[in-house]
């Protein structure tokens, strides 16, 4: 009767409210936690292998956390009006929060800790270049020049101390906007308390797997040589973290499966149907038991370093694509179905409206273009550079 | 010394910190400045929607308005099984006629869609609610020929 | 990073700041406090519904599109046909919201009935609940409303709504839904919907009032409202209503 409608919709519920939009929102915001609790590795647990990506990782979180209320600011029907969150934020709502979040973890956690672990580079840029240049790093010393040993002693401990705050923040941020759909009881797909531990630790395994990617990438542009043991650890530490990840999906999973209550019927089909190809293929069995399988490989036997280098690149691509998968499923799976379980709707992303395929598209290649410039200003492999 | 020593070598970061708070200064005057009047004055909203809401126009002027005049066609109605059925259920929402008689005149209802609507028999409807097959019942004849809507028995 | 640092007020830029404030303080010259002898505090409002007289002609349906200027394709309220064969699960249709009235039922030999559905007024609202703002909430007089103003178009209320009462206004951008028809129950007129239904089958009630029928309805039936596991204290109350409506 109704295009794209299969049994019966609530009448309002044809139409999707969350967009392909409201997918990049928990993907990015995920890829920025990732990457920061991949940076305080190095700091926090003196993971010593993974030092060649410290300050990689954290120009990759601030990168993506720039980008992160884009594509919600975009989705809003009136965005003039998205300060209201600030001015007067509802207690209650899960969303009002995100703001306050947002700019804590932006300014108290990944700036500062940023503008202390580049500040002697910063001081050195301001003191030997000329002209514009010279001013923006002059801007960015504040005022100050003092990069005596003990100062620089403080600055050390500071950040530690930043980073210590940061984890918890991290994974405040992104436990935080899996509350936002796990808290919705009139939604069984989204509605589950493992929801926000969920997103946490698929936030990790994407972060991980993008600073692995960025660091390769920037060391073939660089034409500098990969540090395998870097590498090799990243890709311990993502096989783990992927291994708890897969282990609570497949919890979530089986618990649905088991207690079977009154909307199974109605999303097993869906997933059966209208999420098959997403979410069976691509992100359970191409995102997730594929990479699996390549980085526990490398745990058991020894590969050749071109071998490896192959073998991470494709894992992680296909994690990024599997993690995509997931955002992708959880957002707009959970409205693929009536909350009457009596029907379906269909989801066709436009191509050149405000929230079609070519926004996103733009906002996902956005944190890459801010990438480069935070790179060319803040380069974050000075010892090889300068010495 | 060593006091003097450590705010020296520390003092580099009262600076993020006096941009930290200055932009929370500043948040907080503009705040204050554009928060919505009386905001929270019932609850976590702004009361005035509450009146926003309450100046909308009306459509549907209401029995009591229609009977205020039609008191005749009232009477008619009262004494048969239409009684409980408003005027606007079937002649629609008439508010600008109250407003304006003679300016704004209603047409009559459509008679044969307005009886079927109700009437057309279903079997999704209530047992006991009156209903035909209409291409049984009158065989496209119009209801009024027969039935006079304001007190439909014969 | 000084630029990031100016970030701190925006999400969006500075440009969204400036026009957000201008917007703002436009909100700030509201409409005068209500003059007139309506107490909010004296009211709570609901409705109850009796199935077993709902006959599907939809007048509900076009009322409300007709007093509320509801867009098309949306609706704040709407008729659902229930057609239950036993042992399987039901088939429900609401053809355009029912604005249209039904097609005949095909079939005679199931259980079948109407059930006009509309906001249930929550007290416990989950959508009141998620707003980010304060754009939506429940009025002092038991109705949710949707301050046009100052919403967000975020849409997490739609989300949240377990009875998909909610859809954002094409033209406005901003969410809308039944209003109980506020700006008539304030002045002493009953909704649009109740006024055109011509069998009584749905009722404004107003709970605070002890005249009020709604007592003797609650004291001699047995209710339900929809989805009770939802918990959202809903206020509007339906009469036999089956086992099977969601």
């Amino acid at each position: 009767m109704i295009p794209g409608v299969d049994g019966f919709m609530y009448p309002n519920e044809v139409e999707l409210q969350w967009s392909l939009l409201i997918v990049l929102y928990p993907y990015i915001t995920g890829l920025v936690a990732g990457a920061f609790i991949l940076a305080s590795l190095e700091r926090v647990f003196k993971v010593e292998a993974v030092r060649p990506t410290y300050r990689l990782a954290l120009l990759t979180a601030l990168a993506f956390l720039l980008v992160a209320p884009l594509p919600l600011q975009l989705h809003l029907g009136h965005p003039e009006r998205s300060i209201e969150m600030y001015l007067t934020p509802h207690r209650s709502s899960a969303m009002a929060m995100f703001g306050f979040v947002y700019l804590w973890y932006l300014t108290v956690v990944l700036l500062l800790e940023i503008w202390l672990e580049f500040r002697a580079d910063i001081v050195r840029m301001a003191q030997t270049t000329k002209g514009l240049t010279r001013l923006v790093y002059k801007a960015l010393t504040l005022g100050s020049e003092n990069l005596s040993p003990a100062a620089r002693r403080i600055d050390d401990k500071v950040g530690y101390a930043v980073t210590v705050i940061g984890i918890p923040s991290a994974f405040l941020l992104h436990g935080y906007v899996g509350f936002i759909f796990g808290s919705i009881k009139a939604n069984p797909w989204w509605s589950s308390p493992l929801m926000p531990i969920v997103f946490l630790f698929s936030a990790m395994v994407s972060g991980i797997a993008t600073v692995l990617l960025l660091y390769m990438a920037s060391m073939k542009v660089k034409k500098m040589a990969i540090d395998m043991r870097c590498l090799d650890t990243i890709a311990k530490y993502l096989f783990y973290t992927f291994v708890i990840d897969f282990t609570l999906e497949m919890l979530d999973l089986i618990h649905r499966t088991y207690e079977a209550d009154e909307s199974f019927r109605s999303l097993d089909f869906m997933v059966h149907t209208r999420l098959w190809g997403s979410q069976v293929i691509l992100q359970i069995l191409l995102g997730t038991l594929v990479p699996l399988v390549l980085l526990a490989a490398n745990q058991l036997w020894t590969f050749s370093e071109a071998k490896r280098r192959a073998m991470y690149v494709i894992a992680c691509g296909l994690t990024l694509v599997g993690i995509f998968a997931m955002r992708w499923n959880v957002v707009i799976g959970g409205q693929l179905f009536s909350k009457s379980f009596l029907g379906y709707t269909t989801y066709k992303v436009e191509f050149a409206a405000r929230e079609g395929l070519l926004a996103a598209s733009a906002l996902m290649l956005l944190p890459f273009v801010i990438f480069i410039v935070l790179v060319k200003l803040l380069p974050p492999w000075p010892e090889r550079e300068t010495t | 010394m060593v006091l003097r020593r450590f705010l020296r070598d520390s003092g580099h970061l009262v600076r993020p910190a006096i941009v930290l708070l200055a932009a929370m200064g500043l948040f907080l005057v503009v705040r204050s400045a554009v928060i919505p009047k009386a905001f929270g004055q019932y609850g976590h909203y702004r009361p005035g929607a509450l009146d926003a809401i309450r100046a909308r126009p009306i459509s549907f002027a209401g029995q009591d308005t229609c009977v205020a005049c039609h008191d005749e066609q009232a009477k008619v109605r009262a004494a048969g099984k239409h009684a409980h059925v408003a005027c606007e259920a079937c002649h629609g929402p008439l508010a600008k006629h109250a407003d304006d008689p003679t300016a704004n005149v209603p047409k009559r209802p459509e008679v044969a869609n307005l009886c079927r609507r109700c009437h057309e028999k279903d079997a999704a409807k209530p047992q006991g609610f009156p209903q035909v097959a209409t291409v049984e019942h009158s065989a496209g004849m119009a209801c009024n020929s027969c039935h006079q809507p304001h007190n439909p028995h014969l | 990073m000084d630029i990031s640092r100016r970030d701190l007020f925006t999400m969006g830029g500075k440009l969204l700041v400036l026009a957000s404030v201008g917007a703002s303080l436009e909100q700030i010259t509201g409409a005068a406090p209500p003059t007139d002898a309506y107490r909010m505090a004296e009211h709570w409002w609901g409705m109850i519904i009796d199935v077993d007289k709902c006959i599907g002609c939809g007048n509900c349906a076009r009322a409300c599109s007709r007093e509320n200027n509801v867009p098309s394709g949306y609706f704040r309220t709407w008729v659902e046909r229930y057609e239950i064969e036993e042992g399987r699960p039901p088939h429900v249709e609401s053809p355009n919201g029912a604005l249209d009235g039904f097609p005949p039922s095909k079939r005679e030999d199931v259980k079948s009935f109407y059930v006009p559905k509309l906001c249930n007024q929550c007290a416990d609202s989950p959508c009141v609940q998620v707003c980010p703002v304060g754009a939506t909430f429940v009025s002092p007089d038991g109705v949710v409303l949707v301050d046009e103003t100052y919403c967000l178009g975020c849409r997490y209320c739609v989300q949240a709504c377990p009875y998909g009462c909610r859809y954002l206004h094409p033209d406005k951008n901003t969410v809308d839904k039944c209003t109980l028809c506020y700006h008539r129950i304030t002045k002493g007129l009953t909704t649009a919907c109740c006024e055109s239904c011509p069998t009584g089958a749905r009722q404004l009630v107003d709970f605070k009032d002890p005249k009020d029928p709604v007592h003797e309805f609650l004291r001699h039936n047995k209710v339900q409202v929809l989805k009770p596991y939802m918990a959202t204290q809903a206020k509007v109350y339906y009469k036999n209503l089956d086992g099977a409506v969601r």
